[in-house]
């Protein structure tokens, strides 16, 4: 019980003292930012791979590859390797690697679950490639791609907290603090802040994904399976199972 | 004997698969189950084994009420070979074929030498022995699930749909191999299929159902072609829509059976050749 | 490479260990996801509850789990059974989901025809649902042993050694060949145990092998009865 009030009051402290938001600032800030140049990067090159149908098995090995990378060590790699200076900098490049694969897998495979016969009729039509791409292959993609970055993102929140261990700051920071203080009541308070954000994030991918399913009705969701108890199919399941952080 | 008396079916959706089914098949010889979709053939072939039960009415085999019967140790007496064979894609050839006796505790060097053996009876080479099913054609793969079927030397076999799945050309084979089995073994079979021809060749005795499991008609395939119940036997078998109604035409200097729609069906042999009309 | 020649004698020492924090949470996670993959696989409600839960536990960053169960426990913060716990509970939670998924893999054709061959319900399961789920299980399970070993390095920040030492002790002592080590002894762990398991899934599944006999069959068949015009087709 105490341990309980003495957490509430260390969040009380931690929001009316307003460092809640300056953190959080720091910790949403690393997530997204990267997150949006790993889209930069990895959308075009997935649509790529999905729409030629060439370097499918490069992506392959590259999504696998990185799921034994661990992230905390590619940080402090990076940024032992730049240097204090360029800190932020290494970060910014470590996390944008870590989120590069699951948006990369999203991407491609976000297309090629597209049935192979629709983009058959695309074609037959008279559509141009470019046209395929952004009329038929994107929005049906759409629901998969989002799986990707939902992945990325928590894995890149998840490793974003491990960023205070390098002086950046981030929700991390009071948790990590705490832990050699022996300050249990604000490592368990910033631990319980960390995954409020998380679930938080996952929620609204999750109602992203809902959205989605309204607007674009047929097709559009190859995951869901036909019948209740199919299997997703291999790439699915790929894109659907989170890297560790 | 099987037998089914005023057998109904309601799943648990609320369909009414059967209504009120009543049945004698009598033993050592076969009866075929035949009918479209939704006839409830299938349903009706899985009371025998339990793996169905019925919400009313009684099956009895020989008399005994098999509701009595635990379902697990009533499988193992009962032979059953279905569509796309059901072997365990982990087992080789002949530990699929030993699979029951090995359940009823049958050492592996006996269930495996009777294995062997039941290879030869339903012609297959025994050299396939050790290959896993995923290595054989679909044509050895459904002599594995007869020779699996057979394997306890039951009294009954229970076949459903067990050639569906295969090409026309080795269906027609592996008929040919039911036939010579039957003729050798004289089982009790229960043959289950939407096929009319395929009915007509392997049945002793045809049970023409419809919706609901109602038997429409019930007889040989003579009587069933000569005197069709009603319109929709007609129809079923063909019939009516002349495929079976065959006429002669002569083309040539000889003599061509045409069925009712125009396709020719063959030749007639038996005037003696050419030479005669030449 | 300095930093290799005058510490290579600590290599062994913190391979081991982190090999054996990996293991019980990778052979834990395994065996107690079975179950609950079967119960999510057979039973609508418990589908939804369960994946749910477990999606939801699978987001918990690291590092927060880390902090979060030593109070809830009663454990103290410095403890491996803290980290080994957190891991397995990572393992559960994608463990359960893959075999949920392994167990909708079987067809359906062969469970029907292992009840018709008169198979109890344990027996089933056991002599043909567990192995014929094996292909999907091992998929799932080289994912959970992969991501369980690259996890475990996190758990220096709480205390506990690993090959994560060289990450912290790298940076703070400025030697990036050193993170650079453990990064990759990291990952060759990982690739290691990812090989042996799919050793493994060789030796115990054959049948679950693409038949490489096949296409060479039929080549031999067509030799055999001159239809080679069939079998180049």
């Amino acid at each position: 019980m105490d341990l309980i009030g003495a957490t509430l009051a260390w969040i009380a402290g931690f929001v009316g003292s307003g460092e809640l938001w300056q953190r959080l600032g720091e910790h949403l800030t690393y997530t997204f930012g990267s997150v949006l140049i790993a889209l930069v990067i990895a959308v075009p090159i997935g649509y790529l791979i999905g729409h030629t149908g060439k370097g499918r098995e490069l992506a392959v090995g590259i999504t696998g590859a990185a799921r034994a990378l661990p992230s905390f060590g590619l940080m402090l790699l990076l940024v032992s390797l730049v240097g204090v200076v360029q800190r932020p900098i290494a970060a910014y490049a470590a996390f944008v690697i870590l989120a590069v694969p699951s948006i990369l897998a999203g991407a491609y495979s976000g297309i090629q679950a597209i049935d192979k016969t629709t983009v058959d009729a695309a074609r037959a039509i008279g559509m141009t490639e470019w046209q395929i791409l952004w009329k038929v292959e994107a929005p049906l993609g759409l629901r998969l791609l989002v799986g990707g970055i939902r992945s990325a993102t928590l894995q890149v929140v998840a490793t974003v907290t491990l960023a205070a261990y390098i002086n950046l700051g981030g929700l991390g920071y009071p948790l990590l603090q705490a832990i050699p203080l022996r300050r249990d009541e604000q490592a368990f308070g910033a631990a319980i802040i960390v995954i409020v954000l998380a679930l938080l994030l996952d929620a609204a991918f999750g109602l992203i994904g809902v959205l989605l399913d309204r607007l674009i009705p047929t097709g559009a969701a190859p995951r869901r399976p036909r019948r209740p108890r199919a299997v997703p199919t291999r790439r699915a399941r790929m894109v659907e199972a989170p890297t560790a952080s | 004997m099987i037998e089914f008396r005023e057998v109904s079916k309601r799943f648990a959706d609320g369909t009414l698969a059967v209504d009120g089914f009543s049945l004698q098949i009598p033993p050592h010889s076969t009866t075929v189950l035949v009918g479209s979709s939704g006839s409830g053939k299938t349903t009706l072939l899985r009371m025998i084994n339990r793996m169905v039960d019925p919400t009313e009415g009684t099956v009895e085999i020989d008399g005994e009420d098999i509701a009595t019967v635990e379902p697990v140790k009533l499988r193992r007496r009962i032979g059953y070979v279905m569509q796309n064979s059901g072997l365990l894609p982990h087992r080789r050839v002949i530990d699929n074929i030993a699979t029951v006796p090995r359940l009823t505790g049958v050492p592996k060097a006996a269930a495996h030498e009777r294995a062997l053996e039941l290879m030869d009876v339903v012609g297959l080479d025994r050299s396939l022995a050790r290959r896993y099913p995923n290595q054989l054609s679909g044509g050895q793969q459904q002599r594995v699930g007869v020779a699996r079927g057979l394997a306890v030397d039951p009294n009954i076999l229970l076949m459903d749909e067990p050639f569906g799945a295969v090409d026309p050309i080795v269906r027609a084979e592996l008929q040919q191999e039911v036939l010579r089995l039957q003729r050798e073994l004289g089982k009790t079979i229960v043959f289950v299929t939407h096929d009319i021809d395929e009915a007509f060749l392997l049945g002793d005795r045809i049970v023409l159902l419809e919706t609901g499991g109602r038997i429409v008609q019930t007889g040989t395939a003579e009587e069933i072609l000569a005197e069709p119940a009603n319109d929709f036997v007609a129809e079923f078998v063909g019939a009516a829509r002349g495929k079976r109604a065959l006429h002669e035409e002569r083309i040539g200097d000889r003599t061509v059976l045409v069925d009712g729609l125009g396709q020719p069906a063959g030749v007639l042999d038996s005037e003696g050749g050419s030479e005669a009309g030449g | 490479m300095n930093w290799l020649l005058n510490n290579y004698e600590s290599i062994p020492f913190y391979l081991f260990t982190h090999l054996r924090l990996s293991i019980l949470p990778i052979a834990i996670g395994f065996v107690l996801a079975l179950p609950l993959g079967w119960l999510a696989w057979r039973f609508q409600v418990t589908r939804g509850l369960l994946l749910t839960l477990v999606g939801l536990l699978y987001t918990i960053p690291s590092l927060a789990l880390f902090a979060l169960l030593p109070p809830l426990l009663g454990l103290p913060y410095l403890s491996e059974a803290n980290v080994e716990i957190a891991l397995t509970i990572y393992a559960v939670a994608l463990m359960a989901r893959s075999a949920a998924d392994a167990f909708g893999s079987v067809d359906p054709g062969v469970r029907q025809s292992a009840v018709a061959m008169g198979y109890g319900t344990w027996r089933r399961i056991w002599e043909v649902e567990l192995p014929l789920a094996g292909p999907v299980l091992l998929a799932g399970l080289r994912v959970v042993a992969v991501s369980t070993v690259a996890l475990v390095t996190v758990g220096v920040l709480v205390g506990v050694q690993s090959l994560g030492f060289y990450f912290t002790d790298g940076s703070q002592r400025q030697i990036p060949f050193e993170v650079f080590t453990g990064v990759v002894l990291t990952m060759l762990l990982a690739l290691a145990i990812d090989g042996l398991l799919v050793l493994l899934g060789r030796a115990l599944m054959p049948w679950a092998r693409p038949s490489k006999r096949r296409p060479m069959n039929r080549w031999i068949r067509a030799l055999g009865t001159g239809k080679v015009a069939e079998a180049v087709r």
